[in-house]
C-alpha cells in the first residue's frame, strides 16, 4: 500500500470512518477501500494514469496539436525529431507526426469502445440464450461460436473486411464479428451454473417467460465477468485495429490511424526510422497500459481470481 | 370427485412424474390423488418420498427430461394439462404460487429486494412503476417487516434468513394467488423465527380465503398447522387423515415416522428405526380427494 501517513483531513477521515453515519456514507467508504486497495497495485495506476492522459489528449486533440495533422508540407518531408516545428519529426508528406498521434487518439478510442460495446452484448445475448435454452439451441448456438473460434483472429477480420469494403466502421463491425465469441462462452459458463438455481426457478413459477429471466435475471450476474474479460481484451482490439490499418483495410489515408502510419513509414525504415516507429511506439504503449489496468480491476474486482 | 368442480380450488387425479435415465424409467411420483379445498393441506413423507415433485409438477415445472401425466389437474375447473406452456405462465404466480425452502438461494443476488417484489406484481398487473412500488411496500409491511422503505433498498445478503422468507412470502403473494404451496417453507429458519413465518402465512392465506399446500417432513409441525394431511412414500400417498388426528393413523410407515420422534412426555431410551416394507411401496395410492 502506498498511503503516506498525512495529518487526518476531514474528507478523508469521513471515507476511512469505522462507524458509517448513514448507508450512503457506507457505500462511499466501501467504495473508497476498492480504490485504495486498487491504487496499491501501482502497475495498474500506471496504466490508468497513460489512459486518462490518451482520454484528455483524444478530447483536446485540437488545443494541444501544434499542427494540422492533415496539412502537407513537401518542403519538410521526413524531418527527424527534434526539429524545430517537429517534435516527433515529419513524414513523407511533410506532416507533423505529434499532431497526427494526438489525432489519432481519438480513432484509437472511437475503435476501441465501439467494440468494447458491441462484442460483449452480442457474446453475452448468445452465451446465455445458449445456456438457457440448452438443448439443440445450445448445440447450434455453440458450434457456430466454435467456428469462429477455429479462425485466427486477424485473417477472420480481414475476411470481413474485405467482403464489407475498408473503412473505420466496417473495421469496428469485422473486428466485434471475431471478439464475440469468448465472451459467449463465459456468458453461457455463467449462465450454466445459474439457470438451476433457486431464485431463477422462483421467477419461474412467478410466471415469467425466458425472455424476461435471461434479460432481467441473467444478464446481471453476467456483467462482473464480462467486464473483467473486457479490459483484458482491449489490447488485442487495439492491435487488430491497427493490423487492419496497417494491412490498408482500415482507416483510410490520410486520418491519421496509428497502423496504417506505420504502414506509410514502413517505405522508409531503414532511412527514416521515425516515420514508423512512433505511431508502432503509441501503440505499444496504450495497450500496455490497457494490459495493465486490466490486471488491477481483475485483483479488484473478482478477488478469488487475483495473485495475491 | 362426486362433487362439483368449483367445490374444489385443485383437483388432481392420477400424478405421475417420471424421469427416464440410463437404467430405466423412474417413477418420482406414482399415480397419486388429492384434492384441496379453501384449507391448508400439509404432504409430509422423507427424502424422496415425492413431495416436492407433486408441488413443481402441478405448475408444470419438471425440467426436462422430466416428464408429468396426470388424467387432469384441474385449476377452478380448467385442466392445467391441456394448457400450452404460455397459458401456462399466467397460471404460475398469478394463481397458483409457490415458496422455497431457502430464502437464500431463492432470492436473485443482485437485485434489490423491492425490485423483484415489485416485477412479481408487474409481471401480472399492468400498472405504472409507481403503482407496483405501492403496492409491494404495502405487502411489505402485510409480512410484518418493520421499515418496508429501507428493506425495499436492500440487497437479498443485507436481510436475514426470517425477513428472507417473509419476503419470499411477500413475493409470492402479491399477484394473489388462489394457492400457495409452500415447499418446506422453514426448514431453513431457526426454530425461534419458524412459528413467527408461519403465522404471518397462515394469516394471509386464511384473510385471502386461499387454499394452502404445505409440504414438509416436520410431522409435529405439520399436525398443529394444518387441517389435512397426506402421507407419501414412494411417490405414493400412503394414508390421509385429518392433521388433529394424525396420533390415531394407522398405516404402518405413518406409525413408523411417529415413533422415531423423540417425545417429552413419553421419553424412550433407544428411539424406534424405521423399518420399511417394500410391500408398501406395491400397494396402491389412496385418494386424498374430498
Amino acid at each position: 500500500m502506498t498511503i503516506e501517513p498525512r495529518p487526518p483531513e476531514g474528507l478523508r477521515n469521513w471515507l476511512l470512518s469505522d462507524t458509517p453515519t448513514s448507508r450512503n456514507h457506507a457505500r462511499m467508504a466501501a467504495l473508497y477501500q476498492s480504490w485504495l486497495s486498487f491504487r496499491g497495485n501501482q502497475m495498474a495506476m500506471f496504466g490508468l494514469g497513460i489512459l486518462v492522459v490518451l482520454v484528455l489528449v483524444a478530447a483536446f486533440a485540437p488545443l494541444l496539436a501544434p499542427h494540422d495533422p492533415f496539412a502537407q508540407d513537401l518542403m519538410a518531408r521526413l524531418k527527424p525529431p527534434g526539429t524545430p516545428g517537429f517534435v516527433l519529426g515529419s513524414d513523407s508528406l511533410g506532416r507533423d507526426i505529434l499532431s497526427r498521434l494526438i489525432y489519432g487518439a481519438r480513432i484509437t478510442l472511437y475503435i476501441v469502445t465501439l467494440v468494447a460495446i458491441v462484442a460483449p452484448v452480442v457474446g453475452l445475448f448468445v452465451g446465455t440464450v445458449a445456456g438457457y435454452a440448452g438443448g439443440w439451441v445450445d448445440v447450434v448456438l455453440m458450434r457456430i461460436t466454435d467456428i469462429f473460434l477455429a479462425f485466427p483472429r486477424l485473417v477472420l477480420a480481414l475476411a470481413f473486411v474485405a467482403a464489407l469494403g475498408a473503412g473505420i466502421e466496417n473495421a469496428v463491425l469485422a473486428i466485434s464479428l471475431t471478439a464475440w465469441p469468448p465472451y459467449a462462452r463465459i456468458a453461457r459458463a455463467e449462465t450454466l451454473t445459474m439457470r438451476n438455481s433457486d431464485f431463477i426457478h422462483a421467477v419461474r413459477l412467478q410466471g415469467a417467460g425466458p425472455l424476461r429471466i435471461i434479460i432481467r435475471h441473467i444478464w446481471p450476474l453476467c456483467i462482473s465477468s464480462l467486464v473483467v474479460r473486457v479490459t483484458l481484451d482491449m489490447a488485442g482490439i487495439i492491435l487488430a485495429a491497427a493490423g487492419l490499418g496497417f494491412l490498408g483495410l482500415g482507416a483510410q489515408p490520410p486520418t491519421p490511424e496509428w497502423g496504417a502510419m506505420i504502414s506509410e513509414g514502413r517505405r522508409f525504415i531503414l532511412d527514416h526510422w521515425w516515420v514508423a516507429t512512433m505511431p508502432g511506439l503509441a501503440i505499444f504503449t496504450v495497450s500496455l497500459a490497457f494490459n495493465l489496468l486490466g490486471d488491477g480491476l481483475r485483483d479488484v474486482l473478482d478477488p478469488k481470481e487475483g495473485s495475491q | 370427485m362426486t362433487q362439483a368442480p368449483d367445490a374444489n380450488l385443485l383437483e388432481v387425479e392420477d400424478l405421475w412424474v417420471k424421469f427416464p435415465t440410463r437404467s430405466g424409467i423412474f417413477d418420482a411420483v406414482r399415480g397419486i390423488s388429492f384434492s384441496l379445498g379453501r384449507e391448508r393441506l400439509g404432504i409430509v413423507g422423507e427424502s424422496g418420498s415425492g413431495k416436492s415433485m407433486t408441488g413443481r409438477a402441478i405448475l408444470r415445472l419438471i425440467r426436462p427430461p422430466g416428464r408429468v401425466t396426470a388424467k387432469r389437474i384441474d385449476l377452478e375447473g380448467q385442466n392445467l394439462m391441456d394448457l400450452s406452456e404460455r397459458q401456462m405462465r399466467a397460471v404460475r404466480g398469478q394463481r397458483i404460487s409457490m415458496i422455497m425452502q431457502d430464502p437464500k438461494f431463492s432470492l436473485n443476488p443482485v437485485m434489490r429486494v423491492g425490485e423483484q417484489i415489485s416485477e412479481a406484481y408487474r409481471l401480472h398487473a399492468d400498472t405504472s412503476k409507481a403503482e407496483a412500488r405501492r403496492k409491494s411496500l404495502e405487502m411489505l409491511e402485510a409480512v410484518k417487516i418493520r421499515d418496508p422503505e429501507l428493506v425495499f433498498t436492500l440487497f437479498p445478503h443485507e436481510v436475514s434468513g426470517g425477513m428472507g422468507q417473509r419476503i419470499m412470502i411477500a413475493m409470492m403473494m402479491i399477484p394473489d394467488p388462489k394457492i400457495l404451496i409452500a415447499d418446506e417453507p422453514t426448514s431453513a429458519l431457526d426454530v425461534s423465527v419458524q412459528m413467527q413465518v408461519l403465522e404471518i402465512m397462515d394469516n394471509l392465506v386464511q384473510d385471502r380465503g386461499m387454499g394452502l399446500i404445505f409440504i414438509s417432513h416436520d410431522l409435529n409441525l405439520v399436525s398443529a398447522f394444518c387441517d389435512r394431511v397426506l402421507i407419501m412414500y414412494a411417490g405414493r400417498v400412503v394414508e390421509t387423515c385429518r392433521a388433529d388426528r394424525l396420533h390415531e393413523a394407522t398405516h404402518p410407515y405413518t406409525r413408523g415416522l411417529l415413533n422415531s420422534l423423540p417425545r417429552l412426555d413419553a421419553p424412550v431410551d433407544r428411539l424406534e428405526v424405521l423399518k420399511r416394507d417394500p410391500q408398501w411401496r406395491d400397494e396402491h395410492s389412496i385418494s386424498g380427494q374430498t
